[in-house]
């Protein structure tokens, strides 16, 4: 980096005055040393309180409400022993933990402890595990913890985990860590709105675009015309225009309602992270937004990925990552001059981003850098693959409502658009046929399966069927595929992820599961195959069974899914290292392929991890 | 009877506000998927200058219900020195049938102009390709009337709060009804363009044209009456919703 981009200066000035910094550095102003002024350099201090840290095995966690102010509003929030984010939690792996979580909510409360693997009971999902913890009662949870790595626990009730519940945990192996570093830090990311989440919520059902504020304009439109003359601007837009969706629409809930935060402390403010020169500085990335996937860079320092979702990896080195929500990512970091550094987290739509400062002295501020420039959706986004613009003129246009081409091999599925709910019976024995009616491909490799589209798929509550999906492993994702190309920036995909360790289950898949992320977005409605939650029979695997689930994306959003209780192993193309996964992100029209090990008996969670799509783009996965 | 139900109507509609203001959507969208929603969206409310005593004009509807099925309410109506002119509610069951049309059915009652009618109301809403909002319906009332109603908006965004928002509401009846002043065939065309800023996504001043004109025997009616058949007229309003 050179050293005209990294500006220094002494860290002084209280928030408002900070926020005028900040906006000035990102315009590029050039910013000189000030004076330090020793009271106002403890009001700038204080804002930057560092989140306590809970070691031991027996812990007790409190919910409750509090007061706090991350937009110069006073706002309610959810907290865990008074605290937003809670508490780091730090475990060593072989101990038996034993938490007492006491709920003093009004309502009922649960904590869910992301991708630690555990008993169905303990795992915290109300409905599922457990019937979720009572206003005022404590459950106690205690499991055995047969991991390392970072993790991270959140509330499964209701909204809470927007308005603040969620937290670390970092867990110590139990025998030498393959990762060597001199220190580590948590960065946790986070979204906050000062809005109720269900108020959130609603507004999305009214208008489904109630947080876009990057709507194409009459001037975008006229700017298309002149430099691409008006007939191949009318036919870029057609498709659009047919659809009736935005290639604008990236994120349903955007910076115009969210603060973004790391660590629990706003852009304007800037976590602080020390480091002395020379050090390896592990970073436990976590995003535990509610709806914000984030981008996430170190200007200046290259990260060197050592593991994804608390397993370790195949070291490989970076410029620049997407976290989805729920994700976790440790990098190590070596600083080497004597110089502070941004630790830049812009979300996926470019509408806000959160940061961080790496420095070996506490008064010291580097430059923070502009978003890049928001992405637009296209093709791929749809489904259709790499197709090529220039071939499409509107006479395909006319069936784009569908976008199924005649590949189903069901012969009854042919005429399906006008179908009728009565239906939905067939479709869940279609779901079910779908499943296992042919030998799967070896393991590590994905499906090469023909992509079906069941009845269940078809109605006023899904508005979008991929037709060609592409795999999504190595695609860095939307808005991240030209910064190799635009600012040599080396960005993460799936493909890069190699499990350190070999395979432990290295069967081949016995089935293959094929589902479908569906939605209506002007409805603002989400499910999966077209069925939402509270209309799903649960998803049935057999004890000890290894399978495969392909997971195709049938609508233009990029969701973050999860599965409790088991791992999610990413068919990366190496069967003898694959990586493990509790969240693995789905792009947009786009399918993935993972494998299963059905290792944990009971009932567990399924689903997306954007918190307002979580309703209904939910299953329940029965182990038996 | 009119006035009787007109005030029961009202009552209705001021209880619908009621229970939107009490903040029924925080108590509902409680993790559930499809959480009952209530909202109330003011479409049009605005003064026209009329040359003389401007004519008070609303256009609104909206909605009690769930992702695929809701409870539909439409109003709109105008007064002019103190007289409601025209004065129209309607109340509809709507069901999703398409990824973006609902089919509406349901009753429509015109309070004004005297005598009042009913009518059963059936008709579609939704979204046709290049985002025209469409909203088009039948009629069909007491004595053999029958009426078709076809309305469409579109939205040209200048900026991402300045809004230009062409619409176009056309009337048909089959047949003539001189106690109201209404004749069969094409009755009225009315447009308008609508420039609105809107400040915050839910509230919205804007100023605007509004062209009327009434056709066939509607015009000689109106004719006979000493009335205008056809006007253009300056307007300024708010468009707001919850």
């Amino acid at each position: 980096m050179n050293d005209e981009k990294r500006i220094l200066l002494p860290a002084i000035t209280p928030p408002m005055s900070r926020r005028r910094f900040v906006t000035g550095a990102a315009a590029g102003g050039a910013l000189l040393g000030l004076g330090l002024s020793t009271n106002l350099s403890i009001a700038a201090t204080s804002t930057r309180q560092p989140i306590a840290t809970l070691r031991g095995s027996t812990l007790n966690l409190d919910i409750g409400y509090k007061t706090v102010n991350f937009t110069g509003k006073e706002r309610a929030a959810t907290a865990i022993n008074g605290s937003v984010p809670g508490p780091i939690l730090r475990w060593r792996e072989g101990d038996r933990v034993t938490l007492h979580v006491t709920n003093h909510l009004a309502h009922d409360s649960s904590i869910h402890w992301h991708g630690i693997i555990l008993p169905t009971d303990m795992d915290g999902v109300p409905g599922i595990s457990f019937d979720g913890i009572r206003p005022g009662e404590t459950f106690t949870y205690q499991f055995n913890v047969r991991q390392n790595g970072t993790f991270w626990y959140h509330s499964h009730s209701r909204f809470q985990e927007q308005t603040g519940m969620y937290g670390a945990i970092v867990i110590e192996p139990q025998h030498a860590d393959p990762v060597g570093y001199d220190r580590d830090y948590v960065v946790l990311l986070s979204d906050w709105s000062d809005e109720k989440p269900e108020r959130i919520y609603a507004k999305l059902k009214k208008q489904s675009d109630y947080y876009n504020f990057r709507e194409r304009t009459a001037g975008d439109l006229w700017r298309d015309i002149s430099e691409k003359g008006l007939s191949q601007t009318r036919k870029d837009r057609a498709m659009w225009q047919q659809m009736r969706m935005s290639d604008r629409d990236l994120s349903d809930v955007t910076g115009y309602t969210y603060t973004y935060l790391m660590n629990g402390i706003t852009p304007d403010d800037g976590w602080l992270g020390l480091f002395q020169r020379g050090e390896k500085v592990r970073l436990r990335f976590i995003n535990s937004a509610a709806m914000t996937i984030f981008d996430v860079r170190i200007p200046g320092l290259e990260m060197t990925v050592v593991a994804a979702d608390g397993q370790n990896i195949e070291p490989v080195t970076v410029d620049e990552f997407r976290i989805g929500v729920a994700e976790t990512y440790d990098v190590i970091v070596e600083p080497n001059a004597d110089s502070a550094y941004t630790i830049f987290a812009q979300s996926i739509d470019r509408t806000g981003y959160t940061r961080g400062t790496l420095s070996p002295n506490a008064e010291w501020v580097a430059e923070v850098p502009q978003m890049d420039p928001p992405a637009l959706l296209g093709h791929r986004e749809m489904g259709m693959g790499g197709m090529d613009h220039s071939q499409h003129d509107m006479s395909d246009m006319s069936g784009m409502g569908s976008m199924d081409q005649g590949r189903h091999d069901m012969s009854q599925m042919s005429d399906m658009s006008g179908m009728d709910h009565s239906q939905h019976g067939m479709s869940g024995m279609q779901e079910v046929a779908r499943q296992g009616d042919q030998v799967p491909e070896p393991a590590g490799y994905g499906s090469s399966r023909t992509i079906t589209h069941i009845a269940s798929e078809f109605g006023p509550h899904v508005d979008m069927r991929a037709s060609s999906p592409q795999d999504g492993l190595s695609d860095p994702g939307i808005g991240l595929r030209d910064h190799q190309r635009l600012y040599g920036r080396r960005v993460l995909t799936y493909a890069n992820i190699r499990n350190i360790e070999p395979t432990a289950d290295s069967r081949d898949p016995g089935r293959e599961i094929e589902l479908h992320l569906t939605g209506n977005m002007d409805r603002y409605m989400w499910s999966i195959n077209g069925i939402k939650f509270a209309d799903a029979e649960p998803l049935r695997l057999t004890y000890g069974e290894r399978v495969r689930i392909t997971l195709v994306n049938d609508t233009m959003m990029t969701h973050p899914i999860h599965l409790h209780g088991m791992w999610s192993e990413l068919e990366t193309g190496e069967p003898d290292h694959i990586p493990r996964k509790h969240t693995v992100i789905v792009q947009p029209g786009a399918k993935i392929s993972y494998l299963v090990t059905a290792d944990a008996m009971g009932g567990w969670a399924y689903h997306c991890h954007l918190l307002y799509h979580m309703p209904g783009m939910f299953r329940e996965v029965q182990v038996s | 009877m009119g006035r009787r139900l007109a005030r029961k109507f009202a009552f209705v509609a001021i209880l619908v506000a009621a229970i939107c203001l009490s903040g029924l959507d925080d108590a509902r969208a409680d993790m559930e998927d499809d959480p009952l929603l209530l909202t109330v969206i003011l479409d049009q409310i605005e003064t026209r200058d009329a040359g003389g005593d401007n004519t008070l004009s609303w256009d609104g509807q909206g909605w009690l219900g769930k992702d695929l099925r809701k409870i539909w309410f439409k109003a709109d109506g105008e007064r002019t020195a103190g007289n409601t002119d025209e004065a129209e509610l309607q109340f509809l069951y709507g069901k999703a049938i398409a990824r973006y049309w609902d089919f509406q059915l349901g009753v429509r009652h015109d309070f004004q102009p005297s005598p009042n009618r009913s009518w059963a109301a059936v008709g579609f809403k939704g979204l046709a390709p290049y985002f025209f909002d469409i909203d088009a319906a039948a009629f069909i009332g007491e004595s053999g009337r029958t009426a078709l109603r076809f309305e469409a908006e579109y939205e040209l965004f200048f900026t991402q709060r300045l809004i230009l928002s062409p619409d176009i509401e056309i009337n048909f009846y089959g047949q003539n009804d001189p106690d109201t002043g209404i004749g069969s065939g094409l009755s009225d065309i009315e447009a308008g363009l609508r420039l609105r800023y809107e400040i915050r996504r839910q509230f919205a001043p804007y100023i605007g044209v509004n062209w009327s004109r009434l056709f066939g025997n509607t015009a000689d009616f109106a004719n006979i009456a000493g009335e205008k058949s056809s006007e253009t007229q300056l307007v300024i309003g708010i468009r707001a919703w919850y």
